[in-house]
């Protein structure tokens, strides 16, 4: 089936604040190149579970394209147009399962050599949908601050490399009252610029207390959901015929319900956190992982104005079908190889809170828990310095905040 | 925006200058010896070991600066010996198997990298078999997962079956060794870190300790007792390298790195570690080559990624973790040729396609590669 067959009622399945948005625009969803329109359905399908960044982009992009004349159109998918898919795919129930659909063209695109031409046309739309929407500047500069290195008494090896270079870095901070300053500045921006997912904070490990108006997500309160699923997987691939690719259809399918999250509580932040565990790499075994994951799409697909994360020691590495069996008892820990992970997670927490509108007035303050040093970032900071004098974490935010 | 031709040939540049300095090259031009005066250079028992750099590392863990403290060995022993290719591009699918199933076969493969199929275009092992007539124990493969079983034999009709590569597993191996579930043991069996879940069982273990004791002359005793001092599959894999380059001396021995993919799990710290380790694997082959008089001075030692892996700039993927983008840095890697007739310190920044391997190694070792769709590197052949 191609889009231009499309009709309503193919779309019953569709939550319903997904389906008003298709029937809404039916017209010009039926106009859109297959390659194209699978990737929009994928996002469309989750409607009613995104963070409300998340609809505005959808609903302005559709309004956007439906504004477009055919031949601004034509143009505009040009390069998704002239990918050639298979009758195969195009059989394939890509109104129903987009997700699944889009992994086989992922494959398709590969051997078919037509990977670099889909980059192209992907990223030619972007720039040209990025240039005509108006851009979403944040109410506060984006606040973005990684706390790394818990549990680690001593480290002689640079830290912040990476980030070194885009601001200011200090040699002699003191640690006292650093994370509980941290945590309350981040609550203060929170209780002033009040929005609906605004304000994060990430947890590796075991949360420490903070202000409830925050959207929070911790590797150590997931504990019982993540072993829920790593039985789940245990139990699939046990059956004869499961396959790599059946599993993560069958990954991508579970609900919060399906992975003991009873309570019912933030559907969207719910999804969200299982997303993290069924979408992620990694993200299932070791909590650096899943916290750099998780603060990545925090920010890819929420856009927060205040990121606090928090990066806690990982389980040490061991055979993977050991890792991806559902133990109870303490896993032994790598808090040095935890360390370094989450210097790589700080300087990609920057890299990905940089991707968003507002850029040039962002802030961003590194920190390794408990030690001496730090990064901070922003527009007043000059970039590529260092200091060595004593300074506390109230001063170390008054450079960005 | 820059072309993604410009921008692979920037990242060659790039390499150029950090090797300029770091490991005291020069840089290639046309002013090379006649190829003449290097076929006259070449000892007639040829012999070429083909090391994967697996699976794939990127510049900044590496080759830049900030990267050269994890390949000590790579800048400091082996680049000042080697002629150095600093843009290899591989313009196909960017998964392991298949990957390296197209590195054998001079043709990008289109097989699905998590099935265990054969190469459908023929691979070098059945070139150099065919063509030169070589025994089945002249040609071998030493690689990480099961799912590599079928990287020696393609399914071509022309060669095919008996012609292929003999293929070592060092896990199955060790498995079969074991025979039942030993904690001291499962460091090294770590397999196939872009689908975890999933590892392709082999049987056979009748045929696996048969290669151990006959072939390789090591006792299940003392495989187990030596394979317990290891700290990683890829440490176990140069093991049995090492024991079948003893006992059996092949001459086209082609070893499959896969420690550094544990990135896919985005572990930064377990992924320099690989690279690290990898490095240091290099170099122990190298010096094994060197201290055999089977191998020492009769051997092109040839090392390569499969691919290399996302830019962290690329929205689009996760930085290090995976190789899922397509970008120039996940399709841009780099090439080391060293041994008799190969100019050291010498660095070309020239692109070069990864297919090209296939067709270099034919030309170093006298046999013509039909069907593959590379071409011969001058500067080594």
């Amino acid at each position: 089936m191609l889009p231009n067959e499309l009709k309503p009622e193919m779309f019953s399945s569709y939550p319903p604040e997904a389906k008003s948005l298709v029937i809404e625009n039916l017209g010009v969803l039926r106009e859109l190149p297959l390659s194209f329109e699978s990737g929009l359905l994928r996002e469309v399908i989750d409607f009613d579970y995104k963070f409300p960044s998340e609809r505005r982009s959808l609903q302005r992009e559709l309004t956007n394209l439906s504004h477009l004349s055919p031949a601004e159109k034509a143009e505009w998918l040009q390069g998704f147009s002239a990918i050639t898919l298979s009758t195969k795919l195009e059989h394939l129930d890509w109104v129903n399962s987009p997700a699944q659909f889009t992994e086989q063209l992922s494959a398709h695109l590969w051997t078919t050599n037509q990977l670099d031409a889909f980059r192209l046309a992907a990223n030619a739309y972007g720039d040209r949908l990025g240039a005509a929407l108006p851009v979403e500047v944040p109410a506060v500069p984006r606040l973005g601050i990684t706390v790394i290195g818990e549990g680690i008494p001593f480290y002689s090896g640079q830290l912040f490399r990476k980030l070194r270079p885009h601001g200011a870095y200090f040699s002699n901070v003191l640690p006292d009252e650093g994370l509980p300053t941290l945590l309350a500045t981040v609550a203060a921006r929170a209780k002033q610029h009040h929005a609906p997912y605004a304000h994060w904070y990430i947890d590796g490990g075991e949360a420490a207390g903070h202000d409830a108006s925050l959207a929070f997500v911790s590797y150590g309160a997931l504990e019982s959901v993540r072993m829920a699923l790593l039985r789940k997987i245990h139990s699939e691939t046990e059956k004869p015929g499961m396959g790599p690719e059946m599993l993560r259809t069958l990954m991508a399918e579970l609900r919060p319900t399906d992975l003991d999250m009873k309570e019912p509580g933030d559907q969207v932040l719910d999804r969200f956190q299982v997303k993290l565990l069924t979408e992620g790499s990694g993200t299932q075994i070791f909590s650096t992982s899943f916290t750099q994951w998780a603060a990545r799409e925090a920010l890819r697909r929420s856009e927060p104005v205040t990121l606090l994360v928090r990066f806690a020691p990982r389980q040490r590495q061991k055979p993977m079908n050991e890792l991806l069996s559902p133990q109870a008892e303490q896993p032994d820990l790598d808090p040095l190889g935890s360390l370094i992970d989450g210097d790589m997670g700080a300087y990609y927490n920057w890299l990905n809170q940089q991707r968003l509108p507002g850029a040039e007035n962002a802030a961003f303050l590194a920190w390794f828990e408990r030690h001496n040093q730090a990064v901070v970032i922003g527009p007043a900071v000059p970039r590529g310095t260092e200091s060595a004098n004593a300074i506390n974490m109230e001063q170390l935010l008054s450079w960005i905040v | 925006m820059q072309s993604w031709d410009e921008i692979a040939h920037a990242v060659g540049r790039t390499r150029r200058e950090f090797l300029r300095d770091a490991a005291k090259v020069t840089v290639g031009s046309t002013l090379l010896r006649s190829g003449f005066a290097r076929a006259a250079a070449l000892p007639k028992q040829k012999k070429v070991v083909v090391i994967t750099f697996g699976g794939g590392a990127r510049d900044q863990e590496t080759l830049a600066p900030e990267g050269q403290e994890n390949v000590p060995n790579l800048l400091r022993e082996l680049i000042p010996r080697a002629t150095f290719f600093t843009q290899v591009v591989n313009r196909g699918i960017l998964g392991h198997y298949v990957a390296t199933a197209s590195l054998a076969t001079g043709a990008y493969e289109t097989i699905n990298n998590f099935a265990a199929l054969p190469p459908q275009n023929p691979t070098v092992f059945e070139y150099y078999r065919k063509e030169l007539k070589r025994p089945s124990s002249d040609a071998w493969v030493v690689a990480p997962s099961n799912g590599f079983n079928h990287i020696g034999e393609s399914s071509s009709r022309s060669f095919g079956p008996g012609l292929g590569a003999r293929v070592i597993l060092p896990k199955h191996l060790l498995r079969a060794a074991i025979s039942s579930g030993n904690a001291d043991y499962a460091h090294l069996l770590r397999d196939n870190y872009e689908t975890p879940y999933f590892t392709p069982e082999l049987s056979g273990s009748d045929f696996e300790l048969e290669q151990l004791e006959h072939l390789l002359k090591l006792s299940v005793d003392d495989f187990k007792m030596h394979a317990r001092t290891l700290s990683s599959p890829d440490e176990l894999s140069v093991y049995i390298t090492k024991q079948l380059m003893r006992q059996v001396a092949p001459s086209l021995l082609w070893i499959t790195m896969h420690d550094i993919d544990i990135a896919h799990a985005g572990t930064y710290s377990l992924y320099v570690e690989g690279i690290r380790r990898t490095d240091r694997l290099c170099a122990e082959i190298w010096k094994t080559i060197e201290s055999q008089p089977e191998y020492a001075g009769k051997t092109t030692l040839l090392i390569l990624p499969d691919f290399g892996r996302d830019a962290d700039n690329d929205a689009g993927g996760n930085g290090f973790q995976h190789h899922r983008t397509g970008d120039a840095l996940s399709r841009t890697t780099w090439l080391i040729a060293m041994g008799p007739g190969i100019r050291e310190g010498v660095v070309y920044d020239r692109a070069v396609d990864s297919l090209d391997l296939v067709p270099t190694i034919g030309a170093r070792m006298g046999f013509s590669a039909l069907l593959s769709k590379g071409r011969p590197i001058t500067e080594i052949v």
